[in-house]
């Protein structure tokens, strides 16, 4: 397998190098006449003053910037941006353009001369284009995706090949040795005729094979009867390919940023769509690149968006004119984790209260792309870590005496939850 | 004899690629299912009474048991100025609801607005959102924050429904703190 993945490792950097030579004058060319330094000092720029409501391309809360200088001129743009306010006092056509949308642009005093002119250039040049090289890589990520697995056909072909190879010489090597084939056979039948004649008459043979094979029922019927309602594991295919390892891994929300009612409620609910709109309104397509697995497929870019759209189906959102239509529709998540309905469970006592990390039980969510239950949620796997777990019992001056009495009684330092009364039946059954 | 042997043999292997190779996607069998749950509804079910949801919301203008009166101010230029103007935050700014804020703002405003209130937070470092104001450049106080936490405001979403009355007010004081510190 390693070097099926080396294989086609050294295949994408061929053709990663090669396209890339066959690129790189043209990427070079259009590079050449745009001024790097200044394209870069307007992106920052932009970026971190323009970006929450303008795009090059596109429309978002303002609109869209590429080429506004083939539009307004210069001066007037300045004064717009300085202080819009202002402007529209003044200006007849600034009035005009602040009808575009209901809520007013923050005003920039403190941008210089040179600043707003490198934003300016900024939206006219555009990105340098680095694209073609990105696009290199896509050319190259779809060769690597159908690599292996022929790779592996040809392998397990080529071994089968070589067994039968080697079996044949065996076979050959064996007659050369005077060893003929009928011979061997009936041989081996003689035997293993004796041998079962041998094993019918033995008492000692039947009593232990019985006993063994009581024994491995046993712990067959077992094994599966403890899987009864345990559902380690379960990881149901879900209606939007949602992937925890995006959005809880690469980009590091909180996990209680989207299940905000863990602290405070018995559930740690599933966020409603509103939550997924706070990032989404602005986040319509996956970056370049983004990858995940999903039901045993690798999803890419153009799989992704489509799953984005589905949030926004759901929300009545309208992308092209970034309002809501109204038309909204449930999406119906799966529930993995469930806990029968006889047994108590509350998220706030263990994320509010004990402090716990949502990972002690749910695993490493961070890491998954495909969300899945993680620990057996059974009654003894409960006990155990309410056995192990030392109650943090600083700041409770309110049931101190009592906590030092326990303390006390099983002669510890720190009492466990299971001396609290953890392990009480009442506690979780009733 | 030995044919039924081979036939034996070949269904385990089969059996046993086929088992492993996929996920669980469907839950495992449960003994006394009724045991597990419960006949009556919940009140968070999807399908209820007729298979519309019951009790799913709060009836109009009725405010819960400890709770506090909504806020009505609208979501426009002209409800943002007058919450910068008349609303004032109701709790004081002692150190238990500074502590919360700040616990509450990691959670719920960091990865945007940055740890110390400089829009640098880590999905503006990655270029997921860009143009996120830092709080020393925007003229903002108490009331215009609680609006903007209710409201949200352009690519801001609202977050009233992650947050509480009480870790609303606590967050704004945190930001407060966090502007006057930026703005030392």
């Amino acid at each position: 397998m390693k070097s099926v993945f080396l294989h086609s490792k050294i295949k994408t950097y061929l053709l990663q190098s090669f396209t890339f030579l066959l690129l790189f004058n043209l990427s070079v060319a259009s590079a050449q006449d745009v001024d790097e330094a200044r394209q870069k000092e307007g992106r920052k720029l932009f970026k971190s003053l323009c970006a929450s409501c303008h795009k090059l391309n596109g429309k978002l809360i303002g609109p869209a910037l590429a080429g506004v200088e083939t539009r307004r001129e210069n001066d007037w743009l300045k004064s717009w941006i300085r202080n819009n306010a202002e402007f529209q006092k003044v200006n007849a056509e600034a009035r005009e353009a602040a009808e575009y949308h209901p809520s007013a642009m923050t005003a920039f005093p403190q941008l210089t001369d040179q600043q707003i002119d490198d934003i300016l250039y900024y939206t006219t040049v555009g990105e340098i284009k680095k694209e073609v090289v990105a696009d290199t890589t896509a050319v190259a990520g779809g060769g690597k995706q159908g690599a292996p697995e022929w790779l592996i056909y040809i392998l397990c072909a080529a071994i089968i090949v070589a067994f039968l190879m080697i079996a044949s010489l065996l076979k050959q090597v064996n007659e050369l040795k005077g060893n003929t084939k009928p011979e061997v056979q009936s041989n081996l039948r003689r035997d293993l005729e004796e041998l079962w004649i041998g094993v019918k008459q033995n008492t000692f043979l039947h009593v232990t094979g019985t006993i063994f094979l009581l024994l491995i029922t046993a712990y067959v019927g077992f094994g599966l009867l403890f899987k009864v309602g345990v559902d380690k594991g379960y990881s149901p295919l879900q209606p939007i390919a949602f992937s925890h390892k995006i959005h809880a891994g690469e980009n590091k929300i909180e996990c209680q940023y989207c299940h905000s009612s863990a602290k405070h409620s018995k559930h740690s609910g599933i966020p409603s769509v509103n939550v997924c709109m706070n990032c989404h309104m602005n986040i319509a397509e996956v970056a370049e690149g983004t990858e995940i697995e999903w039901d045993g497929i690798t999803y890419g870019k153009a799989e992704l968006d489509r799953e984005i759209a589905k949030i926004y189906d759901a929300a009545g959102w309208d992308k092209e004119n970034l309002e809501y239509t109204g038309k909204t529709k449930p999406i119906k998540w799966i529930r993995i984790h469930n806990l029968p309905d006889f047994a108590y469970f509350n998220h706030s006592q263990h994320v509010t209260v004990a402090g716990l990390k949502c990972q002690k039980c749910h695993g490493p969510v961070e890491e998954m792309d495909e969300m899945y239950q993680h620990s057996p949620l059974t009654m003894g796997w409960c006990i155990d870590c309410h056995r192990e777990t030392k109650v943090d019992l600083k700041g409770n001056d309110y049931y101190k005496k009592i906590h030092d009495e326990l303390a006390k009684k099983y002669n510890v330092e720190e009492v466990t939850i299971a001396q609290l009364g953890g392990k009480e039946c009442g506690k979780c059954h009733y | 004899m030995m044919k039924s042997i081979k036939i034996v043999a070949l269904l385990f292997i089969f059996v046993a690629m086929a088992s492993c190779s996929d996920k669980q996607r469907n839950p495992r069998v449960q003994y006394m299912p009724d045991m597990y749950v419960s006949v009556p509804y919940k009140t968070d079910g999807s399908n209820g009474l007729n298979g519309t949801p019951v009790n799913s919301r709060p009836v109009a203008g009725t405010i819960p048991r400890g709770g506090h009166p909504a806020y009505d101010i609208p979501n426009t230029i002209e409800g943002y100025d007058k919450a910068k103007a008349e609303v004032k935050n109701p709790l004081e700014a002692s150190e238990e609801n500074l502590a919360n804020g700040k616990k509450t703002y990691e959670i719920y405003c960091a990865t945007c607005h940055g740890k110390k209130g400089d829009g640098n937070g880590y999905l503006a470092q990655a270029e997921k959102f860009n143009g996120i104001p830092n709080y020393k450049d925007r003229d903002i106080n108490a009331g215009s924050i609680y609006h903007v936490i209710m409201h949200g405001k352009n690519l801001m979403g609202s977050h009233s429904g992650q947050l509480t009355y009480k870790e609303r007010w606590q967050v704004v004081h945190y930001v407060e703190k966090l502007r006057a510190d930026l703005l030392k």
